[in-house]
C-alpha cells in the first residue's frame, strides 16, 4: 500500500514537475480587454446597456472573449470598461470570471475616456502591463490558437526591436457587389510583404467611388515584393509589445487603433516601428462591429465554427442547453421549455431557459433567450428575441433584434432589419417599417457627425432613460398614448417608443449594416450602378483594373453571354470611343490618335477590322450627338442604358441637318478610318456595324443608311467591292435582315451597272 | 491545502471545455480527485460510508454533468461507488477479531509512509497528495493506541470509530489500486498481443488509438513481423500520427484513405480498434468511421477485435438519450472556413446560407458486429459485457444520475 501510494505520488509530482519549467520559461501572459468600442453602431441599444454585455446565442459577449482568452493562456486580464462601466463591473463580479484559478480579470474604470487611444494611455499610466499583450475589444469571438503567433511575435521582437505588433488576420473575400466583407464592415485593402508578413498598407476607408487606391512609390522602391490584399479580414486581435502603450503616449492625437495608430505607424518611417500579420486558416475569429456581424457570429456560432464555444457547451456558466436533431441539422434546446405541440422550431435555433412557445407557431434560424412567452400563429424567421419578450398571437417577425422586456402587441408586424430597444412596447396589428430603430429614449437630438464619441451624450442617455423609464411604467395605464401622441411617431393603440429617425447615413447605410440580409433588389441595383461604374473607371484609364473578376461577374449576374471575346470586343469599343472622343475635344491630331487606336488594339489583342467598326462607331455616335451636345451634354457622352433613354428621346434630328453633320465628321476623319481599311473585308465589317447600329443603338441614320452609304463610298472610304459583296452576303438572308439592302438597292444597282459599263 | 471544492471545480471546468478528453485521461483525472475527495471527507460518527458515498456522488454528478459525452467519469463515479459500497459491507464482522492486528499494521504502515513519504516530499517540493495523506493518518495512531487501553464498556464505541478509520484506509487503497489499473491497464491489455496476433498477418486498425498502438507494439517486440493498415480516420486523420509512431518502432505500416477500407478490407486478417466507450450490451461508441469499418469486416468475415480498457466500460445502454447524445464538434474540421465563405454568407437574401457542416465525432457499433473484446482483465465477447458490469458496478448506483445536475 504504501509503495503504491508512493508511486501514485510521485507520478503525480513528476507531472508537475514536467509543467513547471514551462510556466517559468513563459512570462504570464497579459491582455487588454476594451469593454467599449468607442462607437455608435448599436444604438439605441448601448444607450441602456454597454455592447459588451448584449446578448449573442443568449450569452453576453463579453464571456466569449474572456473564454477565448482563457483558453489561449492569458494569466491576467485588464477589462477597460468606459460607457456603463458600473453594468459591466457588476457583470464581471457576478459572473464566475473572478473566481478562476490562473486567471484574473481586473477591471479598470474611466469615464471621461472617448476613445481607444485614450484608454490606453490611461492603463499605461497605471503602469500595469509588463510584457507582451494582448489587445482585444470585448466584441470578439474567436477560437483560434495564440501559441504560434505568439512565438512568431517573441522571435520577430527578439531580432528586430522594432516589431511591436503583430496583427491577427484571416481570408475573407468582401462581396464584388457591395464591397463590404460578409461581417458588414468595409472593403479592407491591405499590403503585405509576402516573405516577412510585414504589413505595410492599410486602408479601411477606401473611396469606392474612385476606384482607386493609392500606395506610396517608395513602398514599391523598397520592398523586393508585395501582395496587395484586399480579401482579408482584420480581426481586431493584436498581440503588442509594451511599447505600444507608450507610443500611444507619445503621440497623444493617436484615438483609433486602425485609423491613427496603424496607419501613423505605417507611414511615419521616422522612428521604424514594424506592423506584421498573422493569417489564420482554420480556425475562427471575428468581432462585432455592426448589427450585420451580430446576425452572421450569432450564425457562425449556432452552426458551431467557433467551437467549443457553441450553445451546448458549457464555456462560461451558461445554463445547459441540448441540442435535439431536426431534420439533418440541429436545434440547442434548453431542457425547461414549454412549447406547444404543434408549434414548429426549425433548425439553427437556440431557444433559452424557461421559453414559451404557443400552438402552430413557426420558428426558424432564430436565437430566443430566456423566459419569453411566445403566442401562437407567431411566425420567427432568422431574429434574436433576448430575454423576457412577450410576442402575442399572430405577431410576424423577419430579421430583427428584440431586446429584453419589449412587448409585441397581437397582430405587430416587425419588417427586416428593425431593431427594438429594451422595454418597447409595439401596439395591437401596428406594422413597423424596415430598417427602423425603436427605443424608449428619444433619439439625441444633436447628431455628433464624429463617431467616436458616444458617452459625450451618455450620461444624459441614462438620465434621461430613467425618466422616460416613468412613463413606460405608467404605460399599463391609460396615460401614455396620450402624451406621447403629440410629439412622436405612434406604435399602435399602447405602443410605447419613439420610432428614430434615420440618421443622416440615411438609408444607403441601413441596409448594409442592418441585421437583415440585403435584399436582393439593392443587389441587382446595385450590381447595375456598378456596371455603370465600370465603364466610367474604363473611362477613366488610370484606374487601377481590380475588375477582370468584378466585370465577369456583373456580367454573369445579368444573365449575357459572356464570351471573353465578347466582352473585350465590348471594352474594346467603349476605350476606342472615349479615345475618339477626347482626340475631338482636344482637337489631338490624327496621328496621334492612329497611334492610340493602335496601342489599344494590341492590348486587346484586336484585329484591324475590329478597330475600324469601332471607330467608324464612335464617329457615327459622334454624329449623332452633335446637333445636341448642348442639350444632351454628358448624358450621352456615354453609351450606358441610360444615356440610350435619354437620346431616344430626342429623335428629332433633322434627317438633313444629321447627314450633314455625319458628312462633316467623315470628312475630317477619314484618315482615321482609312488607315484601318486596309482590305475589302474591314469595309465589309463596317457596313455590317452601320448596319447593327441604325438597327439598334442608333434608330436615327435608318432612314439614311442609303445616302451614308453613299458618302461612304464617295469618300473613297468604301470601295463598290465592298459593298457589292455585303449585297451579296445578305442576298440569302432573312426578309428582317435585308432592310437595308433594299434602301439602298437603287444604289446597289447604280454601282453594279457603273462596273459592268467598266468591264 | 486544496479546497476539495477547488479541485473539483477545476477539474469540471476542464471537462466543460474539452481541455481533457480522451477516456483514458479523463478517467485517470476522475479518480485521482475521487480519491482526494474520499480522503479529506469528514466522516460523520454514524454511518460513515453512506455519507462518503453521497459525497462521491455529489461530486460525480458535477463532473458528469459537464461534459456528458466523456463516459469514463461516470464510470469511474460508479466504480468508486461500487468499491465503497463492497467495502462497507464485507468486512464488518472480522473487523473484532481483526482489530488489534490491523491497528498495528496501520500504525506500521503509516510510519512507513510517513518516512517515504517526507523523503519523496522533500525532493518533489510540490505535491499534491502526500500532504492529504499525512493529514489523515496522524490521527490515526492516538486512535490506535487509545483503542488497546480502553476500557471493556469503551472497546464498541472505539470499534465503530475504527471501523470508519479502517474503512477509509481500506477505501484508499482500493482507489489507488484502480489508479493504478487505470494507469497500467495498457501493458495488461498490449500482454494479450501475441495471442491475437500471428505471424505475416494484415491488421487494419482505424484513427489512431493508444491502446492499439501498444498493443501492436507489444507484438513486434515479441518479434512478431506482420503488416498493419492504417485508415486515417477523418476529419482529424490521427492514423498519420500512428503510421509515424508505428514507423519509429519499425513496423510496417500501410496509409489508406477511410473510403477505401472495403476495398482493402478482403486482404486482411483482423481489424484492432480502439473504442470511446463500452455500452452494457456489448455495442461500442467509437470514433466517426468505425461502423463502416465494422460493416466491411462482417461482410468479409474478418474478426473485429475491440481493445478497450475496464474504465471504458460503461454500465448504460445504447437506447439512453444520453449517451447516444453525440459530440457534434467543429465544422472546420471538415473544410476551410474562408474558402466557403462565399457559400456561408448569410448576409445575401437570395443565398440564405444552404452549405451546413455536420461533423459528428462518434459512431455506434452494435455488438453483433463485433468479435472480441480484449480489455486489461482478458478477452471477452461481446454478449459477456453485461456480466463484467456486474462486477464492476453496483446495481445502486445504475444509473446513478438520472437526472441530469443544472
Amino acid at each position: 500500500m504504501g509503495a503504491q501510494k508512493k508511486r501514485a505520488a510521485a507520478a503525480a509530482a513528476a507531472a508537475r514537475v514536467s509543467e513547471d519549467p514551462d510556466d517559468l520559461a513563459r512570462q504570464p501572459l497579459q491582455a487588454i480587454l476594451l469593454a467599449d468600442s468607442f462607437t455608435t453602431k448599436f444604438r439605441p441599444i448601448t444607450l441602456e446597456r454597454p455592447k459588451v454585455l448584449l446578448p449573442l446565442v443568449n450569452v453576453p459577449m463579453i464571456n466569449y472573449t474572456l473564454a477565448w482568452l482563457e483558453a489561449a493562456g492569458v494569466a491576467e486580464v485588464f477589462v477597460f470598461c468606459c460607457a456603463h462601466s458600473k453594468q459591466v463591473i457588476d457583470y464581471l463580479e457576478n459572473s464566475e470570471w473572478f473566481s478562476q484559478p490562473n486567471f484574473t480579470v481586473k477591471t479598470i474604470e474611466s469615464h471621461n475616456i472617448i476613445s481607444a487611444g485614450d484608454a490606453l494611455r490611461l492603463i499605461y499610466e497605471q503602469n500595469v502591463i509588463h510584457g507582451d499583450f494582448v489587445l482585444i475589444s470585448g466584441d470578439t469571438v474567436s477560437n483560434m490558437s495564440l501559441t504560434q503567433a505568439l512565438q512568431e511575435h517573441k522571435e520577430r521582437k527578439k531580432k528586430d526591436n522594432n516589431a511591436v505588433m503583430t496583427m491577427i488576420i484571416k481570408k475573407s473575400k468582401p462581396s464584388p457587389i457591395t464591397r463590404q466583407s460578409r461581417l458588414g464592415t468595409d472593403e479592407l485593402f491591405m499590403a503585405i510583404d509576402p516573405n516577412t508578413k510585414q504589413l505595410l498598407y492599410y486602408e479601411d476607408k477606401a473611396d469606392h467611388s474612385k476606384g482607386t487606391i493609392c500606395l506610396d512609390k517608395m513602398l514599391l522602391a523598397e520592398n523586393p515584393s508585395i501582395s496587395l490584399h484586399n480579401d482579408k479580414q482584420d480581426c481586431y486581435i493584436d498581440i503588442c509589445s509594451p511599447e505600444v502603450l507608450s507610443l500611444f503616449t507619445d503621440n497623444f492625437d493617436y484615438q483609433h487603433l486602425r485609423r491613427h495608430f496603424v496607419k501613423g505607424l505605417l507611414l511615419d518611417d521616422i522612428m521604424g516601428y514594424k506592423i506584421f500579420t498573422h493569417e489564420i486558416h482554420s480556425s475562427y475569429a471575428a468581432r462585432i462591429d455592426n448589427y450585420r456581424s451580430y446576425d452572421i457570429v450569432s450564425k457562425d456560432i449556432i452552426q458551431r465554427w467557433t467551437y467549443p464555444y457553441v450553445p451546448d457547451v458549457k464555456f462560461c456558466g451558461n445554463r445547459a442547453t441540448k441540442l435535439e436533431r431536426r431534420g439533418i441539422c440541429f436545434t440547442a434546446f434548453n431542457s425547461e421549455i414549454e412549447q406547444s405541440r404543434s408549434a414548429q422550431v426549425g433548425s439553427f435555433t437556440v431557444i433559452g431557459y424557461g421559453t414559451k412557445i404557443g400552438s402552430n407557431s413557426k420558428i426558424s434560424d432564430s436565437v430566443i433567450g430566456e423566459g419569453c412567452t411566445i403566442g401562437s400563429n407567431v411566425l420567427i424567421e432568422g431574429s434574436y428575441i433576448w430575454d423576457n419578450v412577450i410576442i402575442e398571437d399572430g405577431c410576424e417577425l423577419r430579421h430583427v433584434i428584440v431586446c429584453d422586456g419589449v412587448i409585441m402587441k397581437a397582430g405587430a408586424v416587425l419588417k427586416p432589419g428593425v431593431v427594438l430597444s429594451f422595454k418597447v412596447v409595439i401596439g395591437e396589428r401596428f406594422v413597423v417599417p424596415a430598417y427602423s430603430k425603436v427605443s424608449l429614449l428619444q433619439q439625441p437630438t444633436v447628431h455628433d457627425s464624429d463617431e467616436e464619441l458616444e458617452y459625450a451624450d451618455n450620461s444624459s442617455g441614462t438620465v434621461e432613460f430613467s425618466s422616460i423609464q416613468g412613463t413606460a411604467d405608467q404605460s399599463n395605464g391609460e396615460m401614455t398614448s396620450e402624451s406621447s401622441e403629440a410629439h412622436k411617431p405612434k406604435l399602435g393603440t399602447g405602443g410605447v417608443g419613439y420610432i428614430w429617425s434615420i440618421c443622416e447615413g440615411g438609408q444607403e447605410e441601413e441596409w448594409r449594416h442592418s441585421v437583415a440580409p440585403i435584399p436582393e433588389d439593392k443587389l441587382t441595383e446595385l450590381s447595375e450602378a456598378m456596371d455603370d461604374d465600370q465603364e466610367l473607371v474604363t473611362q477613366d484609364r488610370t484606374a487601377l483594373s481590380t475588375s477582370g473578376e468584378l466585370i465577369s461577374d456583373s456580367n454573369a449576374s445579368e444573365g449575357d453571354d459572356n464570351e471573353d471575346s465578347k466582352d473585350d470586343s465590348v471594352y474594346f469599343e467603349k476605350e476606342v470611343e472615349a479615345t475618339f472622343l477626347r482626340a475631338v475635344e482636344e482637337n489631338v491630331k490624327v496621328d496621334h490618335v492612329i497611334l492610340e487606336v493602335n496601342s489599344l488594339r494590341l492590348s486587346y489583342n484586336m484585329t484591324s477590322a475590329d478597330c475600324a467598326g469601332a471607330v467608324f462607331y464612335s464617329m457615327m455616335k459622334l454624329a449623332i450627338k452633335t446637333p445636341h451636345s448642348s442639350a444632351i451634354g454628358l448624358l450621352t457622352l456615354y453609351p450606358s442604358p441610360f444615356s440610350m433613354v435619354a437620346s431616344n428621346a430626342y429623335p428629332i434630328y433633322l434627317s438633313g441637318e444629321l447627314q450633314q453633320n455625319t458628312a462633316n465628321i467623315i470628312t475630317t476623319w477619314q484618315k482615321l478610318l482609312k488607315s484601318y481599311l486596309l482590305e475589302i473585308d474591314e469595309e465589309i465589317e463596317i457596313i455590317l456595324k452601320f448596319e447593327e447600329m441604325c438597327l439598334e443603338s442608333a434608330k436615327e441614320f435608318s432612314p439614311l443608311f442609303a445616302r451614308i452609304l453613299h458618302i461612304l463610298y464617295d469618300k473613297d472610304i468604301l470601295q463598290e467591292d465592298a459593298i457589292l459583296r455585303w449585297a451579296d452576303e445578305k442576298e440569302g438572308a432573312d426578309e428582317s435582315d435585308k432592310v437595308f439592302v433594299r434602301q439602298s438597292e437603287k444604289f446597289i444597282q447604280w454601282l453594279r451597272e457603273a462596273s459592268e459599263e467598266e468591264d | 491545502m486544496p479546497d476539495i471544492q477547488a479541485l473539483v471545480s477545476d477539474l469540471a471546468s476542464k471537462l466543460r471545455k474539452r481541455r481533457v478528453q480522451g477516456s483514458y485521461e479523463t478517467a485517470r483525472l476522475t479518480a485521482e480527485l475521487l480519491c482526494a475527495v474520499i480522503l479529506q471527507h469528514k466522516e460523520p460518527t454514524t454511518n460513515g460510508a453512506a455519507s462518503l458515498i453521497e459525497a462521491v456522488r455529489r461530486v460525480g454528478e458535477q463532473l458528469i454533468a459537464a461534459n456528458p459525452v466523456e463516459l469514463a467519469v461516470g464510470n469511474i463515479v460508479r466504480h468508486v461507488l461500487h468499491i465503497i459500497r463492497e467495502e462497507d459491507l464485507s468486512p464488518l464482522t472480522d473487523i473484532v477479531g481483526e482489530l488489534k492486528l490491523s491497528a498495528e499494521d496501520d500504525v506500521e504502515d503509516i510510519a512507513e509512509d510517513e518516512n517515504s513519504q517526507k523523503s519523496s516530499a522533500t525532493t518533489d517540493g510540490c505535491l499534491l497528495k502526500p500532504p492529504l495523506l499525512l493529514a489523515v493518518f496522524e490521527h490515526l495512531p492516538d486512535s490506535a493506541t487509545a483503542c488497546q487501553t480502553f476500557s471493556s464498556e469503551n472497546i464498541f464505541a472505539g470499534k465503530a470509530d475504527k471501523s470508519a478509520k479502517k474503512l477509509k484506509s481500506e477505501l484508499i487503497k482500493a482507489v489507488n489500486e484502480l489508479i493504478e489499473d487505470i494507469n497500467t491497464c495498457r501493458e495488461g491489455i498490449a500482454e494479450q498481443a501475441m495471442e491475437l496476433i500471428h505471424q505475416n498477418e494484415v491488421i487494419l486498425t482505424l484513427g489512431h488509438s493508444k491502446f492499439v498502438k501498444e498493443f501492436l507494439c507489444a507484438a513486434k517486440e515479441k518479434k512478431r513481423s506482420f503488416e498493419v493498415f492504417i485508415a486515417d480516420g477523418a476529419p482529424k486523420f490521427e492514423g498519420h500520427i500512428l503510421a509515424k509512431e508505428l514507423d519509429k518502432k519499425g513496423l510496417k505500416a500501410i496509409v489508406i484513405t477511410d473510403s477505401a477500407v472495403f476495398a482493402m478490407i478482403s486482404r486482411v486478417n483482423m481489424v484492432i480498434v480502439g473504442v470511446h466507450a463500452v455500452m452494457a450490451n456489448g455495442g461500442v461508441i467509437a470514433p466517426a468511421g468505425l461502423h463502416v469499418l465494422a460493416l466491411a469486416a462482417k461482410k468479409h468475415d474478418v474478426p473485429f477485435v475491440v481493445v478497450a480498457s475496464t474504465h471504458e466500460l460503461c454500465s448504460l445502454y445504447p437506447h439512453n438519450l444520453e449517451v447516444l447524445l453525440n459530440e457534434m464538434r467543429c465544422p472546420s474540421e471538415l473544410l476551410n472556413f474562408e474558402e466557403f465563405s462565399d457559400c456561408i454568407d448569410y448576409g445575401i437574401a437570395s443565398s440564405s446560407s444552404l452549405l451546413h457542416v455536420v461533423n459528428p465525432a462518434f459512431d455506434y457499433v452494435p455488438p453483433e458486429l463485433i468479435s472480441l473484446f480484449v480489455t486489461d482483465i482478458g478477452g471477452y465477447s461481446p454478449s459477456y459485457i453485461y456480466r463484467l458490469i456486474a462486477d464492476y458496478y453496483s446495481s445502486e448506483d445504475l444509473p446513478p444520475q438520472q437526472k441530469p445536475a443544472s
